[in-house]
């Protein structure tokens, strides 16, 4: 069970890794860990990492990467060695990505960056003709950049249908909730105002955003955004909603008490 | 310069698919050839010169060799932190197009005056920086990198017609060039100010104070090995900048002095302090913040007799 790629396995890997490390963004990537398995498990199309019509991930918020290298190691893209150099020493395993370890596109970290990225991978995709899509994984408190909002109005003028963004919409941000801090409600207006094609979907339900991937046109007129309502810390109670996991590590009991929580939820 | 530059990036990208042209809006009366030639390779981005980066960054990761186009102000400043983690940390082959360095936009201000640039990213390890002296030099500097395989900085001028005396458009990438022999005194310049310094030495000779010249147009890698030897050779060498006088070429010559034990007197030409509340035509303002021909030679006299 535990090699099988599932929301539960790459969460124990998250548990796992995160209390080894001794470090903190585990309710950022338990937030995202399902819409994860969904893009690694059953929709990108990558033959092999040297192919350039694989289509391209920019994990634009950097901060949940351990989501990504528990995929990459669920792919068996990379090692159980490297893995487990998660924030040791010299690692390329650190908390955010970087593009020189195996299966990562680009290197992530610094908010409000990947957006444009992603506009140049999915702009360079059409202009070689090649049907290969561009996934971007972006926080909602992400949406507080100027940057990303240049990268909107920029993919929606240039009817760039082969990009895909999906926001974590967990409503938490570093100090506080998004709505106390810089709301973005209306958020699903403001997107469509912008020219983009908006799903709002359950970002915790595998099925629900495989479907809803498999569906989007990408030969049309806009870029599709999926506003992924999500729980912060999703899959350990007392994680839920509570902004101390954006930064604190688990203590061992805390740890026994959240792997006992995920093991109820398979 | 940047009439020549987009002549001659028409004529590689004639033989090369990979090659685009982004702008972040800027580029009236310059870039249009371009775009007329090559539309489906010229994006216009609109004024947003992070995304500008952004999307050439992407752009790059798959295949294209992208050069982003704008005001050396707007192209520097606003991306930096899109550049250092975009091209240069990915290793890519965007190319950086800052127009006009020190007050090549004169009546325009502050706002458009880049002091900084080189200076900033010169910093960066890995991004290969180049300020040509003038159009011929320009043509040359691109022929010569335009196909490197990492990011590439230029600084480029307005002045598509002067031509610095004695350089003859060469560029050799990590190295100088000499464009004048003395005995009296070294000068080292770099950009559109190498007018101004000809200028000055030709003054000075009138003077009877003759001048080594030498133009440095590659910033990274840097010419070490090169500007040790005629340092080496001088008492006293001047360094003359459109630059603010940290970080650029004064800097970078008073770093290889320090650090290969070189017995020579600097002293850095360039501009001190911030031109707030002060514009006016680039003559006016190289006279103002004394990097002018006239006003060089003046500090050079100055000097020399101290």
């Amino acid at each position: 069970m535990e090699n099988s790629f599932s929301p539960y396995a790459l969460r124990r890997i998250i548990l796992e890794q995160s209390k080894r490390a001794g470090v903190g963004h585990i309710g950022s990537s338990l937030s995202v860990a399902d819409i994860i398995v969904a893009l690694y498990r059953d929709v990108l199309n990558i033959p092999s990492l040297q192919d350039q019509n694989r289509d391209r991930f920019v994990l634009s918020k950097g901060h949940a990467a351990l989501a990504l290298y528990a995929a990459l190691f669920l792919r068996k893209i990379i090692s159980k060695d490297e893995l487990e150099s998660f924030c040791g020493d010299g690692t390329a395993v650190g908390v955010h990505p970087e593009h020189v370890l195996r299966g990562v596109d680009f290197s992530t970290g610094s908010l409000g960056h990947g957006l444009s990225i992603g506009a140049g991978a999915a702009l360079a995709a059409r202009l070689q003709d090649s049907d290969r899509r561009v996934f971007v994984l972006i926080s909602d408190a992400e949406c507080n950049e100027g940057s990303l909002w240049e990268a909107v109005m920029f993919s929606a003028h240039h009817k760039l249908s082969n990009l895909i963004a999906i926001i974590d919409l967990n409503g938490q941000q570093a100090l506080g909730y998004t709505k106390d801090i810089c709301d973005l409600a209306p958020l699903e207006q403001k997107w469509k105002a912008f020219g983009w094609d908006v799903r709002i979907i359950d970002g915790h339900n595998v099925t629900e955003i495989v479907n809803t991937i498999n569906v989007l046109n990408t030969n049309s007129a806009s870029p599709h955004v999926l506003l992924a309502q999500t729980t912060f810390g999703k899959g350990v109670s007392y994680m839920e909603s509570q902004l101390k996991w954006h930064y604190w590590p688990m203590s061992d009991d805390e740890f026994e008490l959240a792997l006992r929580e995920i093991e109820e939820t398979v | 310069m940047r009439g020549t530059f987009i002549k001659t990036l028409i004529d590689l990208a004639s033989n090369d698919p990979r090659i685009m042209l982004l702008t972040g809006d800027l580029g009236y009366m310059a870039v249009e050839p371009f775009r007329d030639k090559f539309p489906h390779r010229f994006v216009n981005v609109g004024v947003a010169e992070q995304n500008l980066v952004g999307i050439a960054t992407g752009l790059a990761e798959s295949g294209f060799i992208p050069f982003v186009y704008s005001i050396g102000t707007f192209a520097s400043l606003r991306p930096y932190e899109f550049i250092r983690n975009g091209p240069i940390l990915h290793e890519l082959p965007v190319r950086i197009v800052g127009v006009g360095g020190g007050f090549e936009y004169g009546l325009n201000g502050i706002t458009h005056y880049a002091l900084e640039d080189i200076g900033i990213m010169r910093v960066q390890p890995e991004i290969v920086v180049i300020a040509p002296a003038d159009f011929e030099q320009t043509r040359n500097a691109l022929l010569a990198t335009w196909d490197l395989p990492g990011p590439i900085y230029y600084r480029i001028g307005k002045d598509d017609r002067s031509i610095v005396r004695g350089l003859d458009g060469r560029f050799d990438l990590g190295k100088p060039q000499h464009i004048r022999s003395g005995a009296d005194a070294l000068i080292l310049t770099t950009g559109s100010i190498s007018l101004e310094v000809v200028k000055a030495a030709d003054l000075l000779e009138e003077d009877g104070i003759s001048n080594e010249v030498v133009v440095v147009a590659s910033f990274n890698p840097p010419p070490v090995n090169c500007l040790s030897s005629v340092l080496m050779e001088f008492p006293i060498a001047f360094t003359v900048e459109a630059h603010y006088i940290s970080g650029g070429l004064g800097s970078l010559i008073s770093e290889i002095i320090a650090e290969n034990n070189i017995n020579c007197q600097l002293v850095r030409c360039a501009v001190t302090s911030i031109p707030r509340g002060i514009s006016g035509s680039q003559e006016f303002m190289n006279e103002s913040y004394k990097i002018s021909g006239a006003e060089i030679a003046r500090r050079i006299v100055k000097e020399l007799k101290s």
